[in-house]
């Protein structure tokens, strides 16, 4: 009990890298995504491509492997950043990736009826994005949003290959030097209750959502 | 009211529409029937500016909105589209506005029409179409028919002068094809609108109309099969 105590603010210490790495990402990669999803919905072929090759490479790789090639591999043509920075960076590259075959998938599964409808009435491009096919594909879209929030939760145990304290690494060394499981089970609690926590939340926004079918 | 003149239209080698001819007068109902595949849809789509002709005119309250198979210039297009409405076969009402958002958003955003006074307005027409309770009910909560009353709100509130149907019986109960075509009757008499109608209902289109045309092969023809 008392071990676990003197624990605490080393694993508060975890959590906060943890907590910043995760906010910073989100906040960085959904705007990142929707400009992909762009990229990837225009009809500019030049455009279409970069941005299928960027999804690929960002999907087709491991996350790890990204990291560990921002922080490590491009100070050899000279592009050096930090740890916490070179993290952010991998982090929000990935995540936009996904974000953005998300929000594309949204934006494709609204009926062309709604765009023509709107049309024929006479609003303006921006109008009918904005207004009638974003708030319509938003609906459609949470469930998935949730998955990859969740996953972006427990994915930011990775950075520790670039030496940042967060929370696995803190309950690892603390497991280690106290040959005991009970400090991973403590991170392991907070995981649940961070993940338990957004669930609830995307519950509640699913709710808000639900006053039309 | 309506003029299109010599509208040619082909998807490929397939010649939907052959050099289609059609006048239409204030205050008309006029119903075009035939098969499907005939062209029908496809000339609707046309006169509504969905689809572009490959050559021909279309000339709505005495503007063109297509010259020669040249589309009217944005800022007029804008307004040629004005003096028509649409109601789709399957409606296409926005799912996540209330019965009377739909109806007031457009004059709301495009015409930008005062708030209190599109509201009024849209009362109004839920008044005129028998659907005053529903005000603030959601689409997915209405009938098909009562959808149908609400996509022909939509078109009437941006007050056009000439309102196209398209299949306006086909997703509705055989039973109220006797309701719309009152309704639409209604709207010529009290509203002064001029109508155009696509369908393959022939039972409604007699209901309906002051002139049938036919329409097969991309050809529209004055005289119809069915009489």
């Amino acid at each position: 009990m008392n071990n676990l105590i003197n624990l605490l603010p080393q694993v508060f210490q975890g959590l906060k890298v943890t907590i910043e790495v995760f906010i910073l990402t989100l906040a960085l990669s959904m705007p990142l995504g929707i400009l992909v999803a762009q990229g990837r919905l225009s009809k500019n072929k030049i455009l279409n491509k970069i941005t299928s090759g960027y999804i690929l490479i960002m999907r087709g790789t491991p996350l790890l492997l990204q990291i560990v090639f921002i922080f490590f591999g491009l100070p050899i043509i000279g592009i050096t950043f930090d740890r916490f920075p070179a993290a952010i960076l991998a982090f929000t590259l990935n995540y936009a990736a996904y974000f953005a075959e998300i929000f594309r998938a949204g934006i494709v599964s609204i009926d062309e009826g709604q765009y023509e409808a709107a049309k024929v009435l006479g609003f303006s491009q921006k109008y009918i994005f904005f207004k009638i096919v974003v708030p319509q594909a938003i609906k459609r879209i949470l469930p998935a949003v949730a998955n990859e929030v969740i996953t972006l939760v427990k994915d930011t145990a990775l950075v520790y290959v670039v030496g940042l304290d967060e929370l696995l690494k803190v309950g690892k060394i603390a497991s280690n030097t106290e040959a005991s499981l009970m400090p991973l089970l403590v991170v392991g609690i907070i995981y649940l209750l961070l993940i338990a926590v957004f669930s609830e939340v995307f519950k509640k926004l699913e709710k808000r959502y639900n006053y039309y079918q | 009211m309506l003029r299109v003149e010599d509208l040619d239209k082909n998807y490929g080698d397939n010649k939907v529409l052959k050099g289609v001819n059609l006048t239409i007068e204030e205050g008309e109902i006029t119903v075009i029937v035939g098969p499907s595949g005939g062209g029908k849809t496809t000339l609707l789509r046309c006169i509504s500016a969905l689809t572009e002709p490959d050559n021909g005119s279309i000339i709505i309250n005495n503007k063109y909105l297509y010259k020669h198979g040249k589309r009217a210039q944005k800022k007029d297009e804008l307004e040629i589209r004005m003096d028509m409405g649409l109601v789709f076969q399957n409606f296409n009402l926005f799912p996540h506005m209330s019965i009377l958002e739909n109806i007031t958003e457009a004059p709301r955003v495009v015409l930008g029409v005062r708030i209190e006074e599109v509201k009024n307005k849209g009362k109004e027409i839920l008044g005129f179409l028998g659907l005053s309770n529903k005000e603030n009910s959601y689409p997915f909560q209405l009938s098909g028919g009562q959808k149908q009353r609400v996509a022909i709100g939509r078109a009437l509130a941006m007050e056009p002068r000439l309102i196209c149907f398209d299949e306006p019986t086909s997703a509705l109960d055989p039973s109220s094809t006797g309701e719309v075509a009152n309704l639409i009757k209604k709207l010529s008499v009290e509203k002064g609108m001029t109508v155009l109608i696509i369908t393959h209902d022939m039972t409604f289109a007699t209901m309906v109309a002051d002139r049938i045309l036919s329409m097969d092969n991309g050809v529209l023809k004055n005289e119809h099969m069915y009489i």
